[in-house]
């Protein structure tokens, strides 16, 4: 799939401060691995900013530029228009990076602003389903029923009440000229959507499912294959979409029943606990069947 | 060339003459006519830029810094609410040290909700590390724009440079402009831009980093000095600009008969021209009145405010904004400035009025001078309230 320049053509590297097995540090570097040298990169705050850039350090061997928590759509609007002034877009990519509150919370208005205005700019969404980087808070990508610190499990609670929101279904909804969704669990999918992705003009999302270790609370060696269980169950479909029509799916070779993924984390288990928890279970598969049905994964 | 031009149009045009490479900004009231000639401008041809209409003053702001680290000239306007709501952006454009030039349109701040001029907006960023500057009439707006970009882009200030005008008094009114009708001449005045670092994929930077505690400071204090030393730069550039183009208003500070003064009046922006009217009447009637208008509120002019009032007897300074829980803003400063320098013979006297579009008018200035004789040291007072809705 790769070339042998394009391996060894580190543009995101060691050295970084990300934990044991933070599966949105191995897309960064496969994403760059892609990407190559010629990309200019934003960054909203997060964990990906403030593990890869403690000053006087930094893993980018590109141009690189965090500026605050919701901004990183409009920075790279910026960084493409300026690029195109001087005359030099073309050959360039630029590369926007958010995690999941840094996109589809508090970021989404400048997201929208740059899709609607169609930039030439690849967004990442590194999807951990909370806010990691402040220690484990409910954003609007956390996953029904999942533990976070703001909507903890409790004698009331099973913790995050309302599912995911479909993220990439609203940056379709801008017709803009290609969304993907990837994960870290299979990394040749995830560097042919971004080469794809590359070669297209215009604004593109990319969203990743990237596990969390201290966040979802499983031990490091298992980034992978929960990675691999979150689409093998239906519950992170992977898709591309041209403008606002599906055009591939990664169907699943054997449907996994979800108590398989959610037993390995710890966000999760409150739900291993009485008949309560068991019914709970029984709506994750739900959600997991619909997703199946709905994008037509097998 | 002389020409009658609506503010707006005069800013727009200054701006053109800098040639800026991207453009940003978002709708608010009073700056919307700025960037309407602006984006007409790019639409003819007249100016070749990359003019990017955000879906938010946040984004306009964003994407002015975006683009400003990749080297290029940047400019965006805004006031108000847009003013506070691109607020953080402001204080991360000057903390990573960007040469942005923006104007501020400047207009009251909600609740109520009002549109007209004070300068309760401009207060509010007073801290960022913007360099601000305030302009008393059309002609020196137009000129102080050219010269932001000068100083903004020194390459020992690197500060985002903003350009107070009032919101309708100077935007929405027309008055005669002599504009600049040589471009080449600008650009003798204003090379190109040329930033040490920027994003480049030939020369990669990480620009944004985390500064933790034992290197943020070292960055705060860079950003300090560059404020202080940009004092030299503004009058430089104002010289140098009187040089080249012929008008002059000061550096950092200018004065009007102030030279035996006894009341000087401090203010800033386009009071300046109601309060010279006032203060030639008040000399014919045998007064020893001046006044010293503020021409840089970042860096604050400290020298040249205690060279201009120490041997004063009664300042009178208005104050376009408040400081709920302490009084005026401006007022605080000059007697701060005051008290440093061991004055104490000089009663500063603080009164607020204009807020929210009001009128200020000779009349007020009369009678403000009247009351400063008897007052002391009088801490943001408002003046003419009416006493049916309080």
């Amino acid at each position: 799939m790769l070339t042998k320049e394009e391996t060894h053509n580190e543009f995101f590297t060691m050295g970084h401060t990300g934990c044991s097995g933070c599966a949105q540090s191995m897309s960064v570097k496969l994403i760059m691995e892609i990407l190559g040298k010629n990309t200019i990169a934003t960054n909203a705050t997060g964990c990906l900013e403030v593990f890869s850039t403690r000053w006087p350090e930094s893993a980018w061997k590109i141009p690189w530029i965090h500026s605050l928590f919701e901004n990183s759509a409009a920075v790279a609007s910026g960084v493409e228009a300026a690029l195109k002034a001087m005359g030099k877009k073309d050959g360039i990519t630029v590369l926007a990076q958010g995690g999941d509150g840094g996109t589809a919370d508090i970021g989404l208005q400048s997201l929208s602003g740059m899709f609607e205005r169609n930039h030439d700019v690849l967004y990442v969404c590194y999807d951990n389903g909370a806010y990691m980087n402040t220690g484990y808070q409910r954003s609007g990508l956390t996953p029904f029923d999942a533990y976070t610190t703001t909507s903890p499990s409790g004698k009331e609670s099973f913790g995050n009440n309302r599912p995911k929101k479909y993220m990439p279904e609203i940056a379709m909804a801008h017709r803009i000229p290609y969304t993907a969704v990837a994960s870290a669990g299979y990394p040749m999918d995830l560097q042919k959507k971004v080469k794809k992705a590359k070669s297209i003009k215009g604004a593109k999302y990319l969203q990743v499912d990237v596990p969390c270790v201290p966040g979802w609370k499983y031990e490091p060696k298992y980034s992978v294959k929960l990675a691999q269980l979150a689409v093998q169950t239906g519950l992170y479909p992977l898709f591309e979409a041209e403008y606002e029509k599906i055009i591939s799916v990664k169907k699943i070779s054997k449907k996994v029943p979800v108590e398989e993924y959610l037993k390995l984390q710890g966000r999760f288990k409150h739900l291993f606990k009485g008949d309560a928890g068991r019914a709970e279970i029984e709506k994750i598969q739900k959600i997991a069947d619909e997703n199946i049905e709905r994008f037509g994964l097998i | 060339m002389k020409q009658v031009l609506e503010g707006s149009m005069a800013i727009a045009d200054g701006v053109r003459m800098a040639e800026p490479h991207v453009i940003s900004a978002y709708p608010i009231t009073p700056q919307t006519h700025i960037v309407e000639h602006l984006s007409q401008m790019v639409a003819d041809g007249d100016l070749k830029a990359e003019f990017i209409m955000v879906e938010s003053e946040h984004s306009a702001a964003s994407v002015v810094l975006g683009a400003s680290a990749c080297g290029v000239r940047t400019y965006t306007a805004t006031a108000s609410q847009g003013l506070l709501y691109m607020e953080e952006v402001i204080y991360n454009i000057a903390g990573m040290r960007l040469p942005v030039v923006m104007t501020l349109a400047n207009r009251a701040i909600s609740a109520p909700i009002n549109i007209w001029n004070d300068m309760q907006d401009a207060m509010a960023i007073r801290d960022t590390g913007a360099i601000m500057l305030v302009a008393e009439n059309n002609q020196e707006a137009y000129d102080m724009h050219i010269q932001a970009f000068k100083i903004a882009e020194n390459q020992d200030v690197m500060l985002p440079v903003i350009v107070n005008v009032d919101g309708f008094v100077l935007t929405h009114t027309f008055e005669v402009v002599e504009t600049i009708d040589s471009i080449d001449k600008v650009k003798e005045y204003l090379p190109p831009i040329n930033m040490e670092y920027k994003l480049d994929v030939e020369n990669p930077y990480s620009f944004g980093t985390l500064g933790e505690p034992s290197v943020y400071m070292e960055s705060r204090y860079n950003l300090y000095n560059a404020m202080n030393f940009s004092r030299n730069i503004i009058i430089e550039a104002a010289k140098e600009f009187k040089d080249m183009f012929g008008r002059f208003y000061g550096g950092l500070t200018d004065s009007y008969k102030l030279d035996d003064s006894q009341t000087v009046i401090v203010a800033m922006g386009s009071v300046l021209g109601t309060i010279k009217d006032a203060v030639d009447e008040l000399r014919e009637s045998g007064k020893k009145i001046g006044v010293l208008k503020i021409r840089s509120f970042r860096p604050f002019p400290e020298d040249e405010i205690v060279a201009a009032l120490k041997n004063a007897k009664n300042v009178i300074v208005i104050e376009k904004a408040i400081c709920p829980g302490k009084g005026g803003i401006l007022s605080v400063e000059i007697r701060d400035s005051l008290f440093k320098h061991k004055i104490n013979s000089v009663s500063v006297n603080g009164y607020t009025l204009g807020l929210g579009g009001r009128d200020i008018t000779p009349k007020n200035i009369h009678d403000l001078v009247a009351r400063a004789e008897k007052e002391e040291n009088v801490d943001g007072e408002f003046v003419g309230l009416s006493q049916q809705y309080l």
